[in-house]
């Protein structure tokens, strides 16, 4: 079976040479990658690389549609590679006032791509609405105010839900929990790995925090000035870590 | 010296005020006619074009007058109506202007008029084969308050990604319980591209539907001209379970008694008196002068 997703080669450098340089990874349906490494390692730019919001120096894509056939992304027309990035994926932003439509209100924000792919039945796409709502354990009766009035976990939910109505197969994950107090991260991590197993989900997530890496991925990436120099099982990279950086960052996680 | 500026000059000195024909010079309305010709091959496509400074300020029609310029020609009738009103300071200036820069024919009646230029009204009277309406606009982009991004609704619109335009709708009807956008009511062109139909009431939607006459929109501000061809599909955007309608009003023109007109609130006194007429004079007048007569006539 062909990977779900393949990079090859994936190269965007920025002035001053920081950037993402030759990263190649592969995620098979249902399968969660953890992307981790410090600050201006490269990682969120290649988060950027893969939703394709970024154009990369060199490489490809390759994503195999619904109904099998693999296509490079980088040559896929305009219109097709946007209906599939509000269709087939999903993007959870750090800041979810990026990856919300902040003078929307809860409902519309997730009843936005169900519009977007053509339903016009009001009652029908608030139902949806409501239904994923509940999902992610925010109140029906929420539903009609403005994300501007909601706390910062409440509002990655919320992200959580707008991105995952149409039921995409890829999401890509940035820093979702980072800003936020431990026993909302807990919370939200749990949601996210649940609804993750119920899915299906495939996931690329992006964090500095070991440990959620740890609790969602499967696999791991550690990169450092722009290129991966790690990569495997989770727990085998952070037990028992070869590179010199990454025992450096599994010892450098504090403990409670 | 070019031919063209030569005869240029030669109209600006037949110009009843020392201006050229139309205010504006043959280059100018050559280059907005073009833009106007693509708009009307491209049904609700914004063109954009170069609008020049007009002698009035911004808000005050300076697209419609051009567009008004471009296609005046010395046989045309001129009407000119604000909120649907001929009489308003907006509607008499341009009127004058008109007359004044080029001296050509002006008239209140619809039926007379070659060319209308309208801000927020279509008129009652249904327009005919020939006619040109011209629109004031003020925010000629349907998205814009959704999505401030130009480079972002210009894509959009090249892909025909208008879901962001039923999410107004959505947030309309889970405050109000129904759609409250009462104008500016957005609708889609010859089933391709949505536009906006300028700041008249939705009341006023279903007349550019099937239109026999040329509907042109001018946004001087925006630099955009759209257009709507004779006999276009025009629809207003809808949901399946929360239908398109228009405004009614619980009684008829208090001076001409008609039925199926849109009405203005005018106040009488001071005391909370008030009536309702029609917002379009000439039609109500016409209406008057054919016997017709409301409560307060």
């Amino acid at each position: 079976m062909t990977p779900l997703l393949s990079a090859r080669g994936l190269t965007k450098l920025y002035p001053g040479g920081r950037g993402c340089r030759e990263v190649s990874l592969e995620l098979d349906a249902g399968e969660v990658l953890a992307v981790v490494g410090e600050s201006g390692s490269g990682k969120s730019t290649l988060l950027s690389l893969l939703a394709t919001e970024l154009a990369a120096d060199a490489g490809r894509i390759d994503y195999r549609l619904r109904d099998g056939t693999v296509r490079d992304l980088l040559v896929l027309g305009e219109a097709e590679r946007r209906l599939l990035l509000r269709t087939d994926w999903g993007f959870i932003r750090q800041d979810a006032t990026q990856g919300l439509r902040m003078a929307v209100s809860a409902g519309g924000n997730v009843g936005e791509r169900l519009m977007a792919v053509g339903a016009r039945h009001y009652g029908n796409i608030r139902e949806a609405a409501r239904d994923w709502l509940e999902r992610v354990e925010i109140a029906p009766a929420r539903m009609d105010d403005s994300p501007r009035g909601f706390s910062g976990g409440m509002r990655q939910r919320l992200q959580i839900a707008r991105n995952l109505v149409t039921q995409p197969r890829l999401v890509l994950m940035d820093e979702p929990t980072s800003g936020l107090d431990v026993s909302v991260q807990a919370r939200l991590l749990d949601l996210i790995r649940g609804l993750v197993a119920e899915l299906g989900l495939a996931v690329v997530i992006v964090t500095h925090d070991l440990a959620v890496a740890r609790l969602l991925s499967h696999r791991i990436l550690v990169m450092k000035d722009g290129r991966v120099i790690e990569s495997g099982l989770t727990d085998q990279v952070l037990d028992d870590p070869a590179a010199p950086y990454t025992q450096l960052l599994v010892s450098s996680v504090l403990a409670a | 010296m070019t031919a063209m500026s030569t005869r240029g000059f030669a109209r600006l000195a037949s110009g009843a005020a020392g201006t050229n024909f139309g205010y504006l010079d043959e280059q100018t309305k050559r280059m907005i006619r073009r833009a106007i010709l693509k708009a009307v091959a491209i049904p609700g496509y914004q063109v954009p074009f170069a609008s020049r400074e007009m002698p009035m300020p911004y808000g005050w029609g300076t697209g419609g007058v051009q567009v008004t310029a471009a296609v005046l020609g010395p046989a045309d009738v001129l009407k000119v109506i604000d909120q649907g009103s001929d009489d308003t300071t907006n509607a008499v200036s341009i009127r004058q202007f008109f007359a004044r820069t080029s001296g050509i024919a002006t008239t209140t009646s619809t039926a007379a008029a070659s060319v209308i230029q309208t801000r927020h009204r279509i008129p009652e009277h249904r327009l005919k084969e020939g006619q040109v309406l011209v629109y004031q606009v003020p925010i000629p982009e349907p998205l814009r308050f959704l999505e401030p991004r130009e480079t972002e609704t210009r894509r959009m619109h090249a892909l025909s990604e208008y879901g962001l335009m039923h999410v107004k709708l959505y947030e309309d009807i889970a405050r109000h319980g129904h759609i409250a956008t009462t104008y500016a009511y957005p609708v889609q062109v010859a089933g391709r591209y949505v536009m906006d139909p300028s700041p008249t009431p939705k009341f006023d939607n279903p007349k550019m539907d099937d239109c026999p006459a040329l509907q042109l929109f001018g946004a001087g501000r925006e630099r955009r001209i759209y257009a709507v061809p004779p006999y276009t599909r025009v629809r207003s955007l809808e949901f399946e379970d929360h239908p398109f309608t228009v405004q009614r009003f619980d009684r008829p023109c208090a001076l001409c008694g008609a039925a199926d007109t849109y009405l203005d609130e005018v106040v009488t006194d001071d005391r909370g008196g008030r009536i309702f007429v029609c917002s379009d004079t000439d039609h109500c007048e016409e209406r008057r002068a054919a016997g017709h007569r409301g409560e307060a006539a």
